[in-house]
């Protein structure tokens, strides 16, 4: 079972190789991503299964003892995610051919994509924060070249900032490793979590902090989330989805790591982190609301709940941690789902600015309905996921009287459920504005293929499956929570694996 | 050795931070590579100071330099050579787009300001209206 741990690093880089190979061939590239990235889903739920039945599964690449070799560990956290991150990797991978575009027309598009699912799986999985670095680069650089896919104008503009605030970030990481690896001697994880509370308070919170700063920017955290809703509504249709789903998650999942495993609770900023996710929260949806361009106002919002799950992170109890991870879970899966809606929108009507078109609960009822679930969701109604979740948080948050952020949660849940309403009375009451944009819809062109349909339906309807079972879903993040406020165990099992 | 080391560190970080502060993307790059090589030497230090090189055979163990800040600042070298040279290619197709590599403002963000400047003027002239009509209303 160890053994499966590199699995979801290994597949997809093979299938990435074996793609750039059959470059000439279009229909084998689809056939080694699509085999590929299955692989990775049962590997994922077998992982799942076996570390929520058992103990969590440690695997030393090339037999090399701790401080020398690379770990990698798989956790309930780790397990989670991966499951999530590859089920939305394959709905996006599924709705980009049937979107035909980029996918399509440019070759590198199916490696580099692997190459970015390889990157997302290295983060969860590795034990060792050199690597985790490393893991970002990977998944970095093959959002760099997605998201510039096409080199269109707009998307070099955009693709610029988002290049070099990400390379800023990197140098951030590397800058903090060499400080750790100066002070503590080792970046093994499970080492640092034994050496770091031997350091003295002021290096610890110094680290502390800029852990958070390097993963809050790729998290989008207040106030370092500017790059974000600038960049990803110019990537290819598809790709804003994966984006929006899984690459702000993967700096959430790195914060709650190291915030969890690295340090003692004194040197946690659990109220510097309160503050940061008020304000990202109450930012992120003002921010939405001002927009025009549908995939804007949903880059906005990403900000917007990123606070949500920080917010049940810096309380640092069972029940705001496990609030946190059953919020990131059910945000992947629901954001995708709004992203890949939106792109359906775009394809139905011709544009997604929200002041040129509308009426397409009349023409396209379908779409409607699909956008409608997530929406609820997001917003928080019951009975759907998104109210357990924000349930679990203010409940977690009243529990430890932090009632200013129990405040501004709710009302930051209110101005979501505006942000949706606004969504829909632009896209999908009223009449198109724009002249063109009426005869587009009548058009044959407008038709949206079945494959991109079928995608995007088969993602909301798993929005909605977590809605059936959150209670089971519950309990696994009460009990990751457990796990992640009891970090010993976590070092017990990685440095005595190799005894 | 090493306060030369953090001089130089420290130089390097001061002057790529000034030049990853431009509006060009040319200056940019090289701000980039500045500040990248400064946490290369910070990495370099981070180790346990000087020693023979670590190849097991040629001296005594205990003599060794440590070798893991090398391995890391060599990825972390690479890394960043590919980045830069991904980026050197966004600039070029930055020029032949605009015949520039300034790094523009987001235009959306424009247009939203814009729009929001275009309802105050329009609110600021129904409020005149109205003002106009209470006057006309008094005499």
């Amino acid at each position: 079972m160890n053994s499966l741990v590199a699995l979801p690093v290994i597949v997809p880089l093979l299938g990435s190789a074996l793609s750039v190979l059959s470059a000439p061939w279009r229909w084998a590239q689809r056939a080694i991503s699509l085999v590929a990235l299955t692989a990775n889903v049962f590997v994922s739920v077998a992982l799942l299964i076996s570390v929520d039945d058992d103990e969590m599964l440690v695997m030393q690449a090339g037999g090399w003892k701790v401080p020398l070799g690379i770990t990698l560990a798989v956790d309930r956290l780790s397990a989670v995610m991966l499951v999530v991150s590859s089920l939305m990797l394959l709905s996006v991978l599924v709705y980009a051919i049937g979107q035909g575009s980029e996918e399509s027309r440019y070759a590198a598009f199916n490696p580099v994509y692997l190459v970015l699912a390889a990157g997302v799986s290295a983060s969860f999985v590795t034990g060792d924060l050199f690597n985790l670095f490393v893991a970002f680069e990977m998944m970095l650089v093959a959002s760099y070249v997605l998201l510039t896919l096409g080199g269109r104008p707009r998307q070099v503009r955009s693709g610029m900032s988002y290049v070099v605030i990400s390379l800023v970030a990197s140098t951030f990481f590397i800058t903090a490793l060499a400080l750790i690896y100066s002070a503590t001697g080792t970046v093994n994880m499970a080492e640092l979590s034994q050496r770091i509370p031997e350091l003295s308070p002021g290096v610890r919170t110094g680290f502390s902090l800029l852990l958070i700063l390097v993963f809050g920017i790729k998290a989008g955290l207040f106030p370092l989330f500017f790059w974000l809703p600038d960049s990803y509504p110019t990537a290819p249709g598809a790709i804003t989805a994966v984006f929006a789903g899984l690459l702000t998650k993967v700096g959430v999942y790195a914060i709650i790591r190291s915030q969890t495993l690295l340090f003692p609770p004194d040197a946690q900023q659990g109220s510097f982190l309160l503050v940061l996710a008020g304000f990202t929260m109450v930012i992120g949806v003002l921010g939405a609301l001002a927009q025009d361009d549908l995939r804007r106002m949903l880059s906005f919002h990403i900000v917007s709940h990123i606070g949500y799950m920080i917010f049940g992170l810096a309380l640092f109890t069972l029940a705001g941690i496990a609030g946190a991870v059953f919020y990131v879970v059910h945000h992947i899966v629901v954001k995708t789902a709004l992203f890949l809606v939106a792109g359906l929108v775009e394809r139905r009507a011709g544009s997604d600015r929200l002041s040129r078109i509308g009426g397409l609960v009349r023409s396209a009822p379908m779409i409607a309905v699909l956008f409608a679930l997530p929406a609820l969701s997001i917003a928080g109604l019951p009975p759907f996921s998104g109210f357990v979740g924000k349930f679990a948080l203010v409940g977690s948050g009243i529990e430890s009287d932090e009632w200013a952020i129990v405040a501004v949660s709710l009302l930051v849940s209110l101005l979501t459920m505006y942000v949706m309403v606004r969504i829909w009375s632009g896209v999908f009451w009223g009449e198109p504005e724009d002249p063109t944009i009426a005869a587009w819809i009548e058009s044959d062109d407008s038709r949206v293929p079945r494959l991109m349909t079928g995608a995007a339906t088969a993602v909301v309807a798993l929005s909605v499956a977590l809605m059936v079972f959150a209670g089971p879903l519950y309990d696994y993040a009460q009990r990751t929570a457990e796990d992640l406020l009891a970090p010993e165990r976590y070092v017990e099992i990685v440095i005595g694996d190799h005894e | 050795m090493s306060v030369l080391l953090a001089l130089a560190a420290a130089f390097l970080f001061a002057s790529g931070t000034y030049l990853l502060l431009q509006r060009r993307l040319s200056r940019i790059l090289i701000g980039v590579g500045l500040v990248g090589h400064g946490s290369n030497i910070l990495l370099l230090t981070s180790g346990t100071g000087g020693g023979v090189a670590p190849i097991i055979g040629t001296a005594d163990p205990t003599d060794f330099a440590d070798p893991l800040p090398q391995a890391l600042a060599l990825t972390s070298i690479v890394i960043t050579f590919g980045v830069t040279a991904f980026l050197l290619a966004l600039g070029y197709r930055s020029w032949r787009i605009t015949h520039d590599d300034v790094v523009e403002d987001d235009v959306e963000d424009r247009y939203i300001a814009r729009r929001r400047n275009a309802d105050q003027v329009v609110e600021e002239e129904a409020l005149a209206e109205r003002e106009q009509a209470i006057e006309e209303d008094r005499r």
